[in-house]
């Protein structure tokens, strides 16, 4: 016991602690594995994304990161420091969190709610500059019952700025948005990491994990499925770039995989996905192998490897909006 | 500066009275709702003069001198009507005595006077001892009775005795309860199923901060609470404070702190609106009836009574009948006052150990 609260001390003072580090993190809902066994350590200054299907344990594993959940097994720390073991009210004073969906006091306005944030915090911004980073200025004086979607949701994020934290939890900052109130909100936390911020964010949007997150992990029922930069991910899918296309006639699956530069052969529909190292070795041959063939195309598509790709084929196919 | 953020406790209780303030119906409840009961209560039950005796005589000789006896006093009403319409009267409750002349033994037939009568009434009504006693001074009296001492009669008038004054403190204290038990119970449950209370878990805030938020903006909107409905009765009905004004505030602030308390507490764990508007109304149905807003809980059995005078609003109506209507010092209503604050602690102590924030 007092060499593990000697430890925890030492972590606690060091200042090369990680961010967030945990190992072995289980979280049970009776039967449900929210969390089962997932390790993690996030440094200083980066911006990770826990990418994954609803009920994949996103929320559960942020919330225990948080501290607002205890974990069944395992070890979390955060900055060097663990829940609950006395020092909580310091460490809640250097992180910040935005929830899924917590609605705020409808009859306060943007500013007399910042300003009751702010409160709680021994230090961070004022009430002005963080009106000003949650590009707020304009509503100021609007009540919260009357903002749109968006709006509140730059509002919830400038209530996580406002103390200026060092990590910066967000639970799905997006989700229910259109694209420009999601770029608006994009722009906002960008601004944080510049700032030298870490942030952990869960998301099920591909774009936004990849534009956002300096390393992703892909979760479905309580693991990681995998882990690494968004750029490691899409190349272990080991094709860069992919090419669809659609023939009338005959071609065969087993010579599509003799064509140059070929990693992998689907079938979609009625149609083929290629995943190849590059546009520019495969299409001409498959071009030519189509015209000897005497099929005829009628569809051809290229496009980048994305991490929805990467999604896909690691959670089976489940779309990102499915439960 | 108005940009300098002020001490979280502070900034709670501003956003609380705030957020109360913007909400029309918590108006209307609080301060329009009580003064219209007050209005309505104070007009049905005004002091009416107290109803006329109504005395039969069954006609006979001798009925017209006995009714013209009578008709001497003006709070009685003498009528002379046969038997039989008599009796269905007294049956009715029109009448509440019959006097009929008994010709029977004794009867003096050479004078107008008769010298027996008969009296028939119904004991177990409230006017008809009365009826008996006065009715028969007045004969006696008529027929040149001597008194035999002198009685002067030293008429006053009991404060505080009417019954808006004994309504006025009664709605005062189930104002308070209900304001408080709602005001707290409601936001929490409230802010609960929003999930602002965990949003607010995951800041440094001090929890107990947020509670105690709460009690302060309960503080604040006592005042016009109270004020409303002294100055209603004072305007409308004449109602008089007897007591200190002081003691009436630090009665109000003991009552409102043990509501804010018993609100926080059904609050606690509630997930949902509707399961706290369940608790709330079960807490506070019982003290709505038993605890004397509306008519004195002494009409219930003795061995209730201890019972109910330990229902807090029970203790908060009886500390503010005795500082408005009897003019009673703090000292005399220490019982009064440590039954609410024991109500009030153990619920905020219970509410803050078990709070859910999540």
């Amino acid at each position: 016991m007092e060499k593990e609260k000697e430890k925890i001390l030492e972590q606690s003072i060091n200042s090369d602690a990680p961010a967030v580090r945990c190992r072995g993190v289980k979280k049970y809902f009776r039967a449900v594995h929210a969390v089962d066994g997932v390790d993690l350590e996030v440094r200083v200054g980066e911006c990770f994304g826990l990418l994954g299907p609803n009920g994949a344990g996103k929320t559960t594993l942020v919330e225990v990161l948080e501290g607002l959940t205890p974990a069944d097994e395992g070890v979390v720390e955060i900055l060097g420091y663990r829940w609950g073991s006395g020092d909580d009210r310091a460490f809640r004073d250097r992180i910040a969190v935005q929830l899924q969906e917590t609605q705020l006091a409808d009859k306060l306005t943007v500013e007399e709610t910042l300003r009751l944030f702010r409160s709680f915090f021994s230090r961070g911004h004022t009430v002005d500059e963080v009106i000003k980073l949650g590009d707020l200025e304009e509503k100021r004086r609007e009540r919260v019952h009357r903002l749109s979607g968006g709006t509140k949701q730059r509002l919830a994020l400038a209530c996580a700025l406002v103390s200026n934290p060092e990590i910066l939890f967000l639970d799905e900052p997006t989700t229910g948005l259109d694209p420009q109130a999601r770029a608006r909100v994009w722009e906002v936390v960008e601004g944080f990491k510049l700032a030298g911020g870490t942030v952990i964010l869960t998301t099920h949007y591909m774009e936004e994990a990849a534009r956002l997150s300096n390393r992703v992990a892909i979760m479905d029922h309580g693991r990681f499925l995998a882990i690494g930069t968004p750029e490691d991910l899409v190349a272990s899918l080991g094709g860069r770039e992919i090419i669809e296309f659609n023939v009338q006639g005959e071609l065969a699956p087993g010579l599509l995989q003799g064509l140059p530069g070929v990693k992998a052969v689907d079938k979609k529909n009625e149609g083929y996905i290629l995943k190849v190292l590059s546009i520019d070795a495969t299409l001409p041959a498959l071009l030519a192998e189509v015209e000897k063939r005497q099929a005829r195309l009628v569809h051809l598509v290229t496009r980048q490897v994305t991490l929805e790709d990467v999604f896909m084929s690691m959670t089976g196919g489940r779309l990102a909006d499915e439960g | 500066m108005k940009d300098k953020v002020m001490h979280p406790l502070a900034e709670l209780t501003i956003a609380r009275i705030k957020e109360t303030i913007r909400e029309p119906e918590v108006l209307f409840w609080v301060f329009v709702f009580p003064i219209l009961l007050a209005v309505a209560l104070g007009i049905a039950f005004r002091e009416k003069p107290a109803d006329k005796l109504r005395i039969a005589i069954v006609e006979s000789t001798g009925a017209g001198q006995i009714s013209k006896l009578l008709a001497v006093r003006k709070d009685m009403e003498p009528v002379v009507l046969d038997a039989a319409e008599a009796n269905e009267q007294l049956a009715k409750g029109k009448v509440d005595l019959i006097v009929s002349i008994d010709r029977g033994i004794g009867a003096q037939p050479e004078g107008d006077v008769p010298g027996n009568l008969v009296f028939t009434y119904d004991e177990t009504r409230s006017n008809s001892e009365t009826a008996r006693m006065a009715t028969q001074d007045v004969i006696e009296r008529g027929l040149g009775r001597k008194d035999i001492v002198s009685i002067r009669d030293n008429k006053v008038v009991t404060p505080g005795s009417r019954y808006i004054d004994f309504l006025i403190p009664g709605l005062i204290g189930m104002n308070i309860m209900g304001s408080g038990m709602w005001g707290v119970g409601f936001a929490v449950v409230l802010a609960r199923t929003r999930r602002l209370l965990k949003r607010l878990a995951a800041t440094p805030m001090r929890r107990s901060h947020y509670l105690l938020g709460f009690m302060l903006s309960r503080m604040i909107f006592l005042v016009p609470e109270v004020a409303v409905l002294v100055v209603l009765g004072w305007i409308m009905f004449s109602v008089k404070v007897y007591g200190s004004i002081p003691d009436l505030a630090i009665v109000s602030v003991f009552g409102s702190m043990t509501f804010a308390g018993l609100g926080m507490l059904v609050a606690s764990r509630a997930k949902t609106i509707e399961a706290a508007s369940g608790w709330m109304n079960f807490i506070m149905m019982p003290m709505y009836i038993l605890s004397g807003s509306f008519f004195s809980y002494e009409r219930f059995p003795a061995f209730a009574v201890p019972i109910i005078r330990a229902l807090p609003l029970t203790a908060l109506n009886d500390a503010l009948r005795a500082v408005m209507n009897d003019g009673k010092p703090l000292y005399a209503i220490w019982l009064e006052l440590a039954v609410l604050a024991i109500w009030g602690l153990v619920s905020f102590g219970v509410a803050l150990k078990i709070f859910k924030w999540q």
